[in-house]
Parts: structure tokens; sequence; C-alpha cells
């Protein structure tokens, strides 16, 4: 098989003595997807920070390949408003030519905004943004940490696809912090419920059912997770039109349909 | 060589030649002060030069060296010091601020053969800046134009998102030192202009003046310089015609610029350039 993107075996990292990320493993290749859910505290942003390697492990091991492209994308753009930046400029701040940057704000369908101010953007048109910032860098592995914050229900949903896509498209590992459980099990190959430690793993059906996740998340999460997966395989935009499928590569293609229709 | 000596023999000339140099660094690095909130930290350097006084005095060593010596020092301890966050910054700040500046008054009491101008240390002695200053000045602008000029990308990707830029494999905390460093040396050579109490406001005025005007990183920087050059050239000929300190004058045509912008641009467009 191919050589892992990012491999982590027995991970801890301490403030102050207090575990916050607890002898966490894991592998991820190309092509995969994984997302880490848990609650506040649980050292899902520690963790990620450990992968970009700005945060220096207290034990254990962090393995990148060589040579791997990293593009981040951070929690948001919490930009002085003192610095006048546009989106151009902040684009071309990757150091990639101007037409690639247009093209990488197509892709995540901003770049009508390219000459606006960083300043004036929504919460949804700044994640696209830095979605098209890591990506001018064409990556080799994707980290986002919560890429839908502040982005509305149907836009959420539009995004998770958008990151699937661009999976394909580049060939990348994705990795990703979410809080938006419904989704994220629509789009992601593998969970990790982290709690400082893993509290469980694995494919998004399976996980709903694990007594570590129940107990983390509460029953009623875990089973409308779980109605969630029997009744739902593809993900709607605003108008209603299918905007893709989900997880599990199933081979239902769903064309031109449009859910309203029976 | 001689309309050159001749220009540098008037003291006034060599006053407006001094304050446009440090005009000229005073803008883009001036701007890095407002971007990232650090005017507590450029006035903590700035009350510390009072201690760098202190001491060149103590051993003999030229003013702006022993100067550049203190600032360099207590801008280590504070990047030490702000790693353990016991304290907040600015209450960290305060205290090494005006400790300095005690330090230093209490130490130049000591030496009671030096006679200084306390009041030009303050707040500056823009017309008694003789040809050494000068160099000092051109000096320093060369060497900080250049650091600016190559690291700017950098500079600006670690002052829009620190972490994103680490990433990007940005030198980000390298980047932070150097940044220290040429504000230790801004205010060693600048000192002398406007003094150590009004330093921060020749680095913040102009820059944010310019930024009410500017829509890109590079335009606030170049018009920060030429708000800086307004306000030297204006307080010179103020101090020339009323008689009043050159220093605190080119501080008072920097803030009344800053209002006249201000006010004007509000009228002209209510949208803010971005």
């Amino acid at each position: 098989m191919d050589e892992p993107l990012v491999a982590i075996e027995n991970l801890t990292v301490r403030f102050d003595d207090r575990p916050v990320v607890d002898r966490v493993s894991l592998v991820l290749h190309r092509g995969d997807i994984i997302t880490i859910i848990g609650p506040n505290g649980a050292g899902k942003t520690t963790l990620i920070k450990a992968v970009l390697g700005i945060q220096a492990a207290t034990s254990g091991r962090i393995l990148r390949a060589k040579g791997v492209v990293i593009g981040y994308v951070p929690q948001h753009l919490s930009l002085e408003s003192t610095l006048p930046l546009s989106v151009e400029r902040f684009m071309l701040l990757s150091g990639q030519p101007l037409a690639a940057c247009v093209a990488a704000l197509d892709r995540t369908g901003v770049s009508h905004l390219l000459k606006a101010s960083v300043h004036h953007l929504s919460g949804g048109e700044q994640q696209r943004l830095l979605l098209a910032r890591a990506l001018v860098r064409k990556p080799d592995l994707l980290v986002l940490d919560e890429p839908a914050q502040g982005v509305d229900i149907n836009g959420q949903a539009a995004l998770y696809d958008l990151i699937r896509q661009l999976r394909d498209e580049l060939n990348c590992g994705v990795i990703m912090i979410s809080h938006d459980l419904h989704l994220v099990m629509a789009a992601t190959d593998k969970v990790i419920c982290l709690n400082q430690h893993v509290c469980c793993s694995g494919h998004p059906a399976d996980i709903s059912h694990d007594p570590a996740f129940i107990e983390t998340f509460g029953r009623p999460v875990a089973e409308s997770l779980a109605v969630y997966h029997h009744n739902h395989n593809h993900s709607h935009d605003l108008s209603g039109n299918v905007v893709g499928t989900d997880h599990s590569g199933s081979a239902n293609e769903h064309g031109e349909c449009d859910h309203e229709h029976h | 060589m001689s309309i050159i000596d001749t220009v540098l023999n008037d003291f006034f000339w060599r006053a407006l030649i001094g304050g446009l140099g440090v005009a000229l660094i005073a803008g883009p690095l001036g701007c890095f002060v407002v971007w990232r909130r650090m005017a507590y930290f450029g006035d903590t350097l700035a009350h510390s030069a009072l201690l760098g006084i202190a001491l060149s005095f103590l051993f003999s060593l030229p003013l702006n060296l022993g100067v550049l010596i203190t600032s360099v020092v207590l801008a280590m301890a504070l990047l030490l010091f702000s790693r353990n966050k016991t304290l907040a910054t600015d209450t960290l700040l305060g205290i090494l601020a005006h400790s300095a500046l005690a330090i230093g008054l209490v130490a130049l009491s000591f030496m009671p053969d030096v006679r200084i101008d306390l009041t030009g240390l303050l707040f500056g002695d823009l017309l008694a800046m003789n040809r050494n200053d000068l160099l000092w000045i051109y000096g320093g602008a060369v060497v900080i134009l250049t650091l600016l000029a190559v690291l700017w990308r950098g500079l600006l990707m670690s002052t829009i998102h620190e972490e994103l830029a680490r990433v990007e494999g940005v030198p980000v905390e390298r980047l932070r030192l150097l940044l220290m460093l040429m504000f230790a040396l801004v205010i060693a050579v600048a000192m002398k202009m406007v003094g150590v109490l009004l330093i921060t406001a020749m680095l913040i005025i102009p820059a944010a003046t310019a930024r009410r005007l500017a829509s890109t990183p590079e335009q606030m920087a170049a018009l920060a310089v030429g708000f800086g050059f307004v306000a030297v050239a204006g307080g010179l000929s103020m101090s020339w015609h009323l008689d009043t300190p050159a220093g605190p004058s080119v501080v008072v045509t920097a803030f009344a610029t800053f209002l006249v912008v201000y006010g004007g641009a509000g009228r002209l467009s209510a949208s803010r350039p971005a």
C-alpha cells in the first residue's frame, strides 16, 4: 500500500501536567477523510495542531510523509480591521500566481469577491476564501478546523460536499474537526471521537452504536444519527436539488433527480 | 560639497533632514505597531531609552548605542516573559515601562557631574540634531527598510494569521524577534527627535491616519511615510514661526493631520475604503 501521509503514534500532549491529548494514534492515507468529533476541551484543536506541526508533542511520534504540502483552513480569519486587505492580495500572499489564485477562488465559488475587502465577507464567504487559500497550494493534506462554523445549514451541506469533491480532485487526505454531527456522518470515511483519548473510532454508521460514543454524546444524539443514517443518503442545496451522494461509496446515481418528486 | 556643507551646517535643515529620515522608517514600522497592537510595547521600549542613556554615561558609550543595547535587552526580556503567561502582557509592559523610566531617572540623579537636558530627552530636541545623529538615522533607515522589503511577505502573513503562516513555513518566531529589534533601532535613532515620551506617537499617528485612505497594506505604509513627512515639515515650521518646542509641535501636526483626514474622509464618502 502507499505510504501514509500522516501517522501519529501514541501522541500525548500535556499542558501543565494535564493531558490534553492522551495516547492518540491515527493513520491517514491519500483519499481518506477523517473527522474528529468530541466535546469542548476534548483536545481536538491540539491534535490537529500536532498534525500541522505547530504543537510540540510531550511524548509519542508524528510522522509526516516527505515533502507533504499541507493546506490549513483555520477556524476563522480574525483580522485586525486596521489592516487593509483585499481577497486578491490575501490569495497572492500564498506566493502563487494570480491565475492559480483565481482558479482556486472559482473552485470554491467566491471568485466574484476577488476585489472585495476581506473585512466585508460573510461567515460562509470567509470559509470559502480560507478553503481557496489552502487549495491554491495544491495540498497533499487538507486540515480543516470546524470549516462550517458561521455557515447556515444549507451552506454547511454544500461545504462538506465541496470538501469531498476536492478530496477526489486533488487525491489528498483530509482531516477535519467538526461539531456538525449529522453532516459529518454523511461526508466522512472515518470518525474519531476524541475525549482526550480516542473514545471510539470507525465508520460513521458503526460508531453511532458504539457504547462509548453513546456515553459521550448521550443516547438521543446517537439515536438521531443512527436514524439519519438509515433514511438519508444524499444532501441538498438551498433549492432542494441533490448536491451529492454520501458515504459508503454507494453506486446510487442521482443525476438530476429532484428529491421533491414522488 | 559646499552646498551640502552649507545645508548641513544649518540647524534647521539638519532637523528637517533628520526628521524626514525618522518618518521614512516610522511609517512602515508604525503600520506593524498598529496591525499587531504593539503600541504599548513600543511605549515600553521607548521608556527604557532613559535607562539606556544613564548606562551610556556610566560606561561612556555613545548615547545611541547605549539606548540601542538597552532596548534590545528589554525586547528580549519581554519576549521571554511573555511566554510565561502568569501576567497579562499589558500588565507586564506597564511594570517594565515605568520601572525602566524610573530606574533611568534615579540612575541619572546619581551622576551629578553629568549635565543633561532632561526635557530634551523626554520631549525631544530636534533642533540640536548634529551630523552624527543624521548618520545614525540614515544608517538605521537603510538597515530597517532593507529588512522590511526582504521580509515583507512573511511579516504580513504572520500578522494576518500566525498559525497559517507557520503551517506555510514562515519563521514566525524569528520574524517577531527581528521586528522587535527593528523597534529598538528606531527608538535609538528617533529618540533625539521627539523624545522618549512621544516616539510612539510618530509610529502610530501617521499609520492610523494612512489607514483611512489605504486599500492595501503597501499603500498604508507609503501613505504613513507621507503623513510622517507632513508632520515633520509642519511641526518644524510651527516651531520656527511660533517658537514652540519642536518635538511636541511635530506630534501636534501629526494629530491635526489625523483629525483632518478622518473628518474630511467621513464627509466625502459614507463608505469606508477596504
